[in-house]
């Protein structure tokens, strides 16, 4: 036997310095937020209309014809284009960058690689959080200047207390939605969800300006609630917060779970 | 796992179908360090379901997968390999030492940007966006991101598609100092030469089962058919119709036959043709190897015969 052999015999050993320390896994997490942020930041295509689009409605309706009506109109409207807002980065963000990274072989090859299991969620998740944050600053800013609205600071931090937090539901059914088509069809697919969620649960009339067999359905959405709480958020009327946020973080983690078991099934 | 000296991933008896399609059948394959295994085959011959098994993209239905001797959905396990797939578009905005700084994070002890860079080609790319790359530079970063875990074992999935041949010296000049440090390196390519350059082993696959597996001359060596090649004044017509000639055409100046019995073909030339010039006698090339081997009929004789 001579030496060589004997070097590669260790190779097939798994020696226990090799072991991934935590600081390194840690780090890995942190890469992966980093390129998910970065690569979205030079790529004004989605970051710029996500942004724009509710902030653009609620400048329209929310401020130059609310205000005209009444003072209330724009911190409504200010709730509700938030909820909007929110919506957009969650189900866009998951839903058709999934999509695409299912067709391009992206996520292939990230499951190939040794990569954290939910270093790629998570990345994707601060991501749509950062962009819901920056939709509710530029319509906080608008609403406080422009809109005549008067905030605590109380409120704004309730806001985004609410906000933030609020886009995970929609990156579950993003993720979900993503895992149900691929490439170019994921756009066209999630508008389908996004914008009859956003009708039935009231964000453009409020539910009981809808018809009764329509407003049967809104408590069925995520957005309903979510809409709830910053209606709550902002003083338009009291609501019990708990059950609304049990509904959310409930409907979080079953429609994740769903996604994630069909995504170790279909890949 | 110390079984077996070098034995680094293997499948065993592994079985994977899609609806009524067999992509895999009883496959037995052994990767081990300090070796390069060719992977080779036909489209649908199921070399990128064996590949997706031992990555642990997919399960198999039958049969055992191990990666360092174990799962190799487990992470641990993957710790150890470095990966390059032949269509996996990375994210176009990220600049190339992003890219790499990325993928070596999930690395327990990588190789720093710099080296991996140096050792893929790419030192001059790494301010650059992956998007405005050229394919065959593209390929050379994916190369580096393969690479720079400081892997045990690298998976390569045609890796010099649109390289210029310039490039792909490079590569293989890489590859081969990774399998001299003692790794060991799955190379599927379409690319017969490159196989034959690079492999210690090579493996033919077909129909979701193992042909053939063998150094590269012990597979030239299955095909007994030798390349005949000279200037004569016979033409491909009239060689075709003698006995033992498997095929006659024409290259240029040249007469080229294949034949089984180069000797009594060389033979009846040089006594009919006193101007007989530039004889040159050849074995078959991994392609000519390859070509016969996966041939319907030879599949089908070949799984019979095992």
């Amino acid at each position: 036997m001579n030496t060589d052999r004997v070097d590669l015999s260790i190779l097939s050993e798994r020696p226990s310095s090799l072991a991934m320390p935590r600081g390194r896994v840690i780090g890995a997490y942190l890469q992966e937020m980093r390129s998910e942020i970065v690569r979205y930041v030079r790529n004004p295509g989605f970051v710029l209309p996500t942004m724009l689009f509710p902030t653009v409605f609620y400048l329209m309706f929310g401020v130059f014809m609310a205000s005209k009506n009444s003072a209330d109109a724009s911190r409504y409207l200010l709730a509700a284009y938030g909820t909007f807002g929110v919506m957009a980065p969650g189900l866009f963000g998951f839903g058709v960058s999934l999509a695409m990274e299912r067709e391009t072989g992206l996520l292939t090859l990230k499951r190939a690689l040794p990569m954290p299991p939910f270093a790629y969620l998570l990345g994707k998740m601060v991501m749509a959080m950062l962009i819901s944050a920056g939709v509710l600053t530029l319509l906080v800013i608008l609403a406080t200047t422009l809109g005549h609205v008067s905030l605590t600071a109380a409120q704004v931090a309730t806001l985004y207390a609410t906000n933030v937090p609020g886009v995970l539901p929609f990156c579950a059914l993003g993720l979900f939605i993503g895992t149900l088509v691929k490439g170019q069809a994921a756009p066209a697919l999630i508008n389908l969800v996004y914008l009859p969620m956003a009708f039935l649960s009231g964000l453009w009339f409020p539910v009981t300006a809808l018809p009764k067999a329509v407003q049967m359905f809104a408590p069925l959405l995520p957005s309903y609630h979510l809409n709830a709480l910053a209606l709550d958020a902002v003083g338009i009327f009291k609501v019990a917060a708990l059950p609304h946020v049990l509904f959310l973080a409930t409907f979080t983690a079953l429609v994740s779970w769903i996604a994630a078991r069909r995504l170790r099934r279909i890949g | 796992m110390r079984t077996e000296q070098g034995v680094l991933a293997r499948l065993t008896q592994a079985s994977k179908s899609y609806g009524k399609v067999r992509a895999l059948d009883g496959v037995d394959l052994q990767l081990r360090g300090g070796e390069l295994l060719a992977l080779l085959g036909p489209n649908g011959a199921g070399k990128t379901t064996a590949i997706g098994l031992l990555l642990g993209l997919l399960r198999a239905d039958a049969g055992a997968v191990e990666l360092f001797g174990q799962d190799p959905q487990a992470i641990d396990a993957r710790r150890h390999i470095g990966v390059m797939l032949q269509d996996a578009a990375l994210p176009p905005t990220l600049r190339v030492g992003e890219l790499i700084r990325l993928v070596a994070s999930y690395y327990p002890a990588p190789r720093s940007v710099a080296e991996s860079a140096e050792l893929a080609g790419v030192s001059d790319l790494l301010k650059r966006p992956y998007g405005k790359l050229s394919g065959g530079q593209q390929r050379r970063v994916q190369f580096a991101l393969a690479l720079c875990g400081r892997p045990k074992l690298l998976f390569l999935d045609e890796p010099t598609v649109g390289m210029d041949i310039d490039a792909r010296r490079r590569l293989w000049e890489a590859i081969r100092h990774l399998v001299a440090e003692g790794n060991g390196v799955v190379l599927t390519t379409h690319y017969l030469e490159e196989a034959e350059a690079l492999a210690d082993r090579v493996c033919v696959m077909a129909r979701g089962k193992v042909i053939s597996e063998g150094s590269v001359d012990a597979l030239r060596a299955r095909i007994a058919m030798k390349r005949v090649r000279c200037t004569t004044r016979f033409t491909p017509e009239e060689v075709a119709q003698w006995p033992g000639v498997a095929e006659a055409t024409r290259d240029g100046d040249r007469l080229c036959i294949a034949t089984e019995t180069a000797e009594a073909i060389v033979r009846r030339l040089l006594a009919a043709d006193p101007d007989l010039a530039a004889l040159e006698v050849r074995a078959a090339g991994l392609a000519e190897a390859f070509t016969e081997l996966t041939r319907d009929d030879n599949v089908a004789s070949l799984q019979e015969a095992a």
